[in-house]
């Protein structure tokens, strides 16, 4: 609030391509199964600390990259990740001043939120996909917030 | 756009856009995206473009990777490339041989069918290509390869390694295509079971080693160890490529259909290189091939053909489902065979 010239679009942008990078990373088998969804995690960390800098449109020009590398339906993690942008975006004041672990609850439930668009659009297109391993990574992600906050904020000079 | 925000929010940071505006436009924007990306009209061309913007991310994300086995590559000693020459040769030798004989016998097989010559082979050339990033995982099977459209890549394309059959080409960028395995869940290839002549089709089960065969009737004649031959039906894949070989058959007496399980020929969880395949068109066993993403059912060239004289049939083609006994099941599996030719 007080000093905001170090959070720079720029900076902001390196660390989602970073985070791009992680999510489209080759991997073992069991490894991908349990990877948290880097994307989405600093996709949200920049909504709930500088909500002016991306915004909604961060989340969905993310997501449009993630169609593309990941070949899903031009638009579904797009439609996603905005709306789970948008509900940070809203409510990012709240969800900063509670404690890491409530924000780790919070970061479960938007991630879960996340993969039910992604799994109804699935249905949708005609190619359900009900293995329960799609679910893991919210998990793991909700494990990971309190590292990749710490990492974040870093980047930001705090 | 005030009438979208929500009061206190602007009240407390007049900076920000309202949000709720924003949300609103980018979810229009995302669902007609994904309309338009079902239809499959211009947005194919923007998603050619868009992932070849991507392509050189996915390059540098797959390098670690590559790097690996070429300084694996390079730091191997000089003893082990001899012996690894020495082998190369003498598989050299052998294929050389077989492939003697194999002329021999195709030429003794045009003699046996009555065609003045032997048909050229149907697969016209090769191209090589590199797997950039592979995905096997229970949704998506999939290859990412180093040729594209620029290298006369198609939409469709068969893809092989040198075991057998992998898959097809799906999406193709400028300098890279997507290919989808046999072994995908979304995937299907209309197979033959060699030893018989049944045909069926074998649909991927989202796992690399294993194929499902879930058309077949309980009393179908299959045993573990028969192979699958890709039947030419479909319209992408021409006849006679090995896909895979059935491992299980198991015969539940409450379901109608076995449960049988295949395992695919080719190496999918171990590729470094795939072989892109372009038939001759008007090669009888060539598959008709796409036009303007138009899904083709069958082989006009095929279906054209009158039927063969009856007295060529032993047996009506009929009861090639049912367990035919030894004697008549090689007949009457080459009987569906010839009207095919």
């Amino acid at each position: 609030m007080i000093d905001r010239t170090r959070d720079s679009f720029g900076r902001m942008l390196l660390t989602v391509l970073v985070a791009l990078t992680l999510s489209v990373l080759p991997l073992p088998l069991w490894l991908a199964a349990v990877r948290p969804a880097f994307l989405v995690i600093t996709v949200l960390y920049w909504s709930i600390t500088v909500p002016r800098l991306g915004g909604i449109g961060l989340g969905f020009f993310s997501g449009l990259a993630l169609d593309v590398f990941r070949g899903a339906a031009l638009g579904q993690n797009a439609l996603a990740l905005s709306a789970i942008t948008y509900v940070a975006v809203r409510e990012h004041q709240k969800i900063r001043l509670k404690p890491l672990f409530q924000q780790a609850l919070i970061i479960l439930g938007a991630l879960i939120a996340y993969e039910f668009i992604l799994f109804a659009i699935d249905g949708w297109a005609g190619h359900p996909n009900t293995s329960p391993l799609r679910w893991i990574h919210t998990l793991t992600g909700a494990l990971i917030w309190p590292v990749a906050t710490a990492v974040l904020d870093r980047t930001r000079g705090r | 756009m005030a009438a979208y925000g929500t009061g206190n929010y602007r009240a407390s940071q007049g900076r920000v856009t309202a949000p709720g505006f924003g949300f609103t436009v980018y979810a229009i924007l995302a669902i007609v995206l994904m309309v338009l990306d079902r239809r499959g009209g211009w947005l194919t061309h923007a998603r050619y473009y868009l992932s070849a913007a991507a392509y050189p991310l996915q390059l540098a994300v797959s390098s670690p990777g590559q790097a690996w086995n070429w300084t694996q590559e390079s730091l191997t000693a000089r003893e082990t490339l001899e012996a690894q020459n020495a082998a190369l040769r003498q598989r050299n030798r052998e294929l050389s041989v077989k492939a003697m004989r194999f002329e021999a016998l195709e030429r003794e097989n045009a003699e046996l069918r009555g065609l003045r010559a032997a048909l050229p082979a149907v697969a016209d050339h090769w191209m090589a290509a590199e797997v950039v990033d592979v995905e096997l995982n229970g949704l998506r099977q999939r290859l990412l390869i180093n040729r594209g459209a620029h290298n006369g890549v198609f939409r469709g394309q068969a893809v092989l390694d040198s075991f057998g059959l992998l898959g097809q080409t799906t999406r193709v960028s400028p300098w890279s295509s997507e290919v989808i395995l046999v072994t995908d869940p979304e995937h299907a290839v209309p197979v033959e079971i060699e030893r018989t002549g049944v045909h069926t089709i074998a649909v991927g089960s989202g796992d690399p080693d294993s194929l499902a065969l879930p058309y077949l009737p309980a009393n179908a004649d299959v045993k573990p160890g028969d192979l699958l031959l890709t039947s030419g039906l479909g319209g992408v894949f021409p006849q006679g490529y090995p896909v895979a070989r059935i491992a299980d058959v198991r015969h539940d007496t409450a379901q109608p259909l076995a449960q049988i399980r295949a395992i695919p020929l080719a190496r999918l969880s171990a590729l470094h290189e795939v072989m892109l395949v372009w038939f001759q068109d008007q090669h009888p066993a060539a598959p008709t091939q796409l036009k303007d993403g138009a899904s083709s059912s069958g082989n006009p060239a095929l279906q054209r053909q009158p039927a063969p004289p009856l007295d060529l049939l032993p047996l009506p083609a009929l009861p090639r489902l049912t367990p035919a006994p030894p004697v008549a099941a090689p007949a009457a599996a080459s009987a569906p065979g010839k009207s095919a030719r």
